[in-house]
């Protein structure tokens, strides 16, 4: 419990950097310090693969991606708010206080004991993993292959959109 | 130990990406926004599997997260192109869609 509140706290700070830092690039680094310390509620959570992946693919490939891109476009740039209108800043600052408003009561009243749980299912430890994988190739081996296209297509834009000319 | 702090805690991420989705100008904040958004959802899911005991929360974030993939690197590909032809990062700059 007090690992949760710990890892909790740095998730959400960086967060808060994320959308407060002027700067993409330290954005994207505190990104990174979120991610990781959401890996690590998973592991709170008996997640150890999705910890796993969540470091390797997130906070790896793709993080990555993300900083090389800003790299190449523009280091240090801060697009200062101050020029443009304002008031929309604030704007959206209240209603994603709203969001959190309706969000919060609702979680709050939720009754999960209606919910029915499969208490004998899940050992903890490797087993979890092996299950993850028997779900996906033998429950959710559609869906599974529908991504291997889905990255196909996204490969390919990419390529196109790369292109010099557009 | 109950979930609900953990339902709590990814209700504050999604806001926050919410929240920087709505405020940020520049192209590539939003789509780090978008990712914090992506994370909240994934702690929800994440947080059922384990109460729920079942691995289908766990097999979904894991398809989540090629999404994200393929829309990164789509995205960024897009960004490039934009900052290309426009010579801008700014959302604002880039609004002939808008007519």
């Amino acid at each position: 419990m007090m690992l949760f509140y710990l890892l909790g706290t740095i998730a959400l700070a960086a967060a808060v950097n994320v959308v407060a830092q002027r700067r993409v690039f330290y954005s994207a680094l505190f990104l990174i310090i979120c991610l990781c310390a959401l890996s690590g509620l998973y592991m709170l959570l008996q997640a150890p693969f999705i910890a796993a992946v969540q470091v390797i693919v997130y906070a790896g490939a793709i993080m990555v991606l993300f900083l090389f891109v800003i790299m190449l476009l523009d280091p240090f740039s801060a697009v200062p708010l101050s020029e443009k209108k304002r008031y929309l800043g604030y704007l959206g600052i209240a209603m994603g206080t709203a969001t959190l408003v309706l969000l919060v009561p609702f979680l709050l009243s939720y009754d999960l004991s209606r919910v029915p749980r499969n208490v004998t299912g899940m050992a903890a430890g490797t087993g979890i993993t092996r299950r993850i994988g028997e779900t996906i190739f033998k429950e959710y081996l559609l869906p599974f292959e529908v991504t291997s296209v889905l990255i196909l297509v996204a490969i390919i834009g990419a390529v196109i959109l790369g292109k010099k000319k557009i | 130990m109950s979930i609900l702090p953990y339902l709590v805690l990814s209700a504050l991420l999604f806001t926050v990406g919410t929240i920087g989705v709505i405020v940020k100008k520049n192209i590539i904040a939003i789509f780090l926004c978008i990712e914090l958004m992506l994370n909240g959802a994934n702690l929800s899911f994440v947080a059922f599997s384990s109460y729920l005991n079942q691995v289908h929360g766990q097999v979904f974030v894991f398809f989540v997260m090629v999404v994200a993939a393929a829309e990164a690197a789509v995205g960024l590909a897009i960004t490039i192109a934009i900052y290309r032809n426009r010579n801008t990062l700014s959302v604002d700059d880039a609004d002939i869609m808008k007519w």
